[in-house]
């Protein structure tokens, strides 16, 4: 008896009548929507019918979901790996395309400074020695050596201040004021080499300097790999002072990178030796199966 | 007795719809081991939290901990094919006029209610409908904006910087997050609800989004009045 309702509500239904007079009930005629009936068969053909399409699409659809969920779960680790690897590679070609480097992080007041979070001390595992320490620099235009500065003289370049957010791969993030020498005005006393031998231009031609700048702590227990582009950003800066005060060792006294433009992981703390390279530099953490470019 | 079949599911949008299954499912497998390392969201009611997302047991039996570069790896892969799926069901619904069936009316939201309440078995007739009842055209237009709404929260997270108005305009990195997160929570309380709902309609309505076909009885109704529905 319940089914014999049920059938008649929907049959009702399929045939889009309206409840009682009122016509603007029925949601399908007010999007005028359409149906498509095929031809009245009796219950045989119909089931037949039904039957020959069930048979055909259940095998086709089986079939696709059997080769994607064996393909996947069957695919060798390396090839997986290898086609994982080369979309991140293919999200940094699309990164890089769009990237613009006049387009600033939001900067903020600095009632807004939070609490200091420490994560991540390798390479600073041995206790910092600030006589001991100095920056070495490579790849600098018209300099066959290494060039060795000292802190002074990246306190001698302009410095520049600000208060942006640091953002961690593992999903947090804290807001920061940071102060030291744009990695850019750095670059422009102390110059890349470029692609062609040419004088470089920093600020004028920056994709005519070596593409690649590579950066490491003086025991070479961490070590980083940028794309020039990025550290040339106005807000990338290697900084000697956070949150108003010289850096503290755990976060990477005499020198580290801070960028809005890049994870943490890409912010280097106690850096001993910076190189402009050709080619694309080791990076710790890519080296994990963390995305190289990792730009935000 | 007569018997008709209707063409109910279109063939893109069946293809669309069972391939966004295992798309939607690997963007939440990944971003629950994105999710891990930074397990901060929780329920709260007034100052105390009646669940935390999500208790060590669950990633103990998922095997979830320490992979984050793995999930990381997944959700910048899958994200690509659930984006373009998602794109060209929107596309098709446009072009194709299935938005017809989709979207809510004036009045859904009332009938909705009587939906609901058919379905919990308090009134007996459900409202005049066409081929979803007004529930499933809330549901189903909500899943479709809940999805550009992944797209979005996402793309702020992912390019903070490069993509700063939009993260401002979501209210920053910390609320984009948040509601990348809660989004996700949606389509799995969408998920179940739709597959508890599939269960009880039965074996027909679930052939049909295989098919594309189900059968619909015509007794007495003569072709011409078949023909004037389909008009």
């Amino acid at each position: 008896m319940k089914e014999k309702e049920e059938k008649v509500l929907l049959e009702k239904v399929r045939e889009l009548q309206s409840d009682g007079d009122d016509t603007r009930e029925n949601t399908a005629r007010i999007l005028n929507e359409k149906r498509v009936i095929g031809p009245p068969l009796d219950e045989k053909q119909a089931k037949a019918e039904m039957s020959k399409r069930s048979r055909r699409t259940f095998l086709i659809g089986g079939a696709a979901a059997i080769t994607a969920f064996f393909g996947w779960r069957w695919m060798p680790d390396d090839a997986k790996m290898s086609l994982l690897r080369r979309t991140l590679e293919f999200n940094e070609t699309v990164g890089r395309f769009f990237y613009k480097p006049s387009r600033l992080a939001p900067e903020f007041p600095s009632e807004r400074i939070s609490p200091r979070r420490v994560n991540g001390m390798i390479g600073m595992e041995q206790e910092h020695d600030q006589a001991a320490w100095s920056l070495n620099v490579g790849g600098v235009y018209g300099a066959d050596e290494d060039l060795i500065l000292s802190l002074d003289d990246l306190r001698a370049l302009p410095r520049t201040a600000m208060i942006t957010e640091l953002m961690c791969i593992e999903g947090w993030s804290i807001i920061v004021q940071w102060a030291g020498v744009r990695f850019s005005d750095f670059a422009a006393k102390y110059s890349p080499k470029t692609i062609d031998g040419s004088r470089p231009d920093v600020a004028g031609r920056p994709d005519k300097l070596l593409p690649y700048v590579s950066l490491s702590t003086p025991d070479n227990g961490y070590f980083v790999g940028w794309d020039t582009a990025s550290i040339l950003h106005p807000q990338t800066l290697l900084a000697y002072e956070m949150n108003g005060e010289p850096l503290l060792p755990e976060h990477g006294a005499p020198l580290r990178l801070a960028s809005p433009t890049k994870y943490g992981i890409k912010q280097i703390k106690r850096i001993g030796r910076i190189e402009f390279t050709t080619e694309r530099p080791r990076d710790y953490w890519a080296e994990s199966g963390y995305d190289w470019y990792s730009g935000l | 007795m007569n018997k008709r079949l209707e063409r109910k599911h279109p063939l893109a949008i069946r293809w669309l719809h069972w391939i966004n299954f295992p798309l939607l499912l690997m963007m939440i497998w990944s971003g629950l081991l994105i999710y891990w390392a930074n397990a901060v969201y929780g329920l709260w009611i007034f100052n105390y939290e009646v669940f935390h997302f999500f208790p060590q047991w669950f990633y103990d039996v998922l095997g979830i901990p320490y992979r984050l570069a793995e999930g990381l790896r997944l959700h910048f892969f899958f994200m690509w094919l659930f984006a373009a799926n998602g794109l060209i069901y929107v596309v098709y619904l446009a072009v194709s006029g299935e938005w017809r069936a989709i979207l809510p009316v004036p009045g859904s939201f009332r009938r909705a209610v009587r939906v609901a309440l058919h379905d919990v078995k308090i009134v007996k007739k459900l409202p005049p409908q066409g081929k979803f009842n007004d529930a499933q055209r809330i549901a189903y237009t909500a899943v479709i904006l809940m999805g550009v709404g992944s797209v979005i929260t996402g793309l702020a997270i992912y390019k903070p910087l490069q993509m700063a108005w939009l993260t401002s305009l979501l209210g920053g990195y910390g609320w984009a997050r948040w509601m990348h997160f809660w989004l996700t929570i949606l389509f799995v309380v969408f998920f179940f609800i739709h597959v508890v709902q599939v269960a009880i309609a039965g074996w027909a309505n679930f052939r049909s989004m295989v098919t594309g076909y189900e059968t619909v009885e015509a007794e007495g109704k003569p072709p011409a009045e078949a023909a004037e529905v389909k008009a």
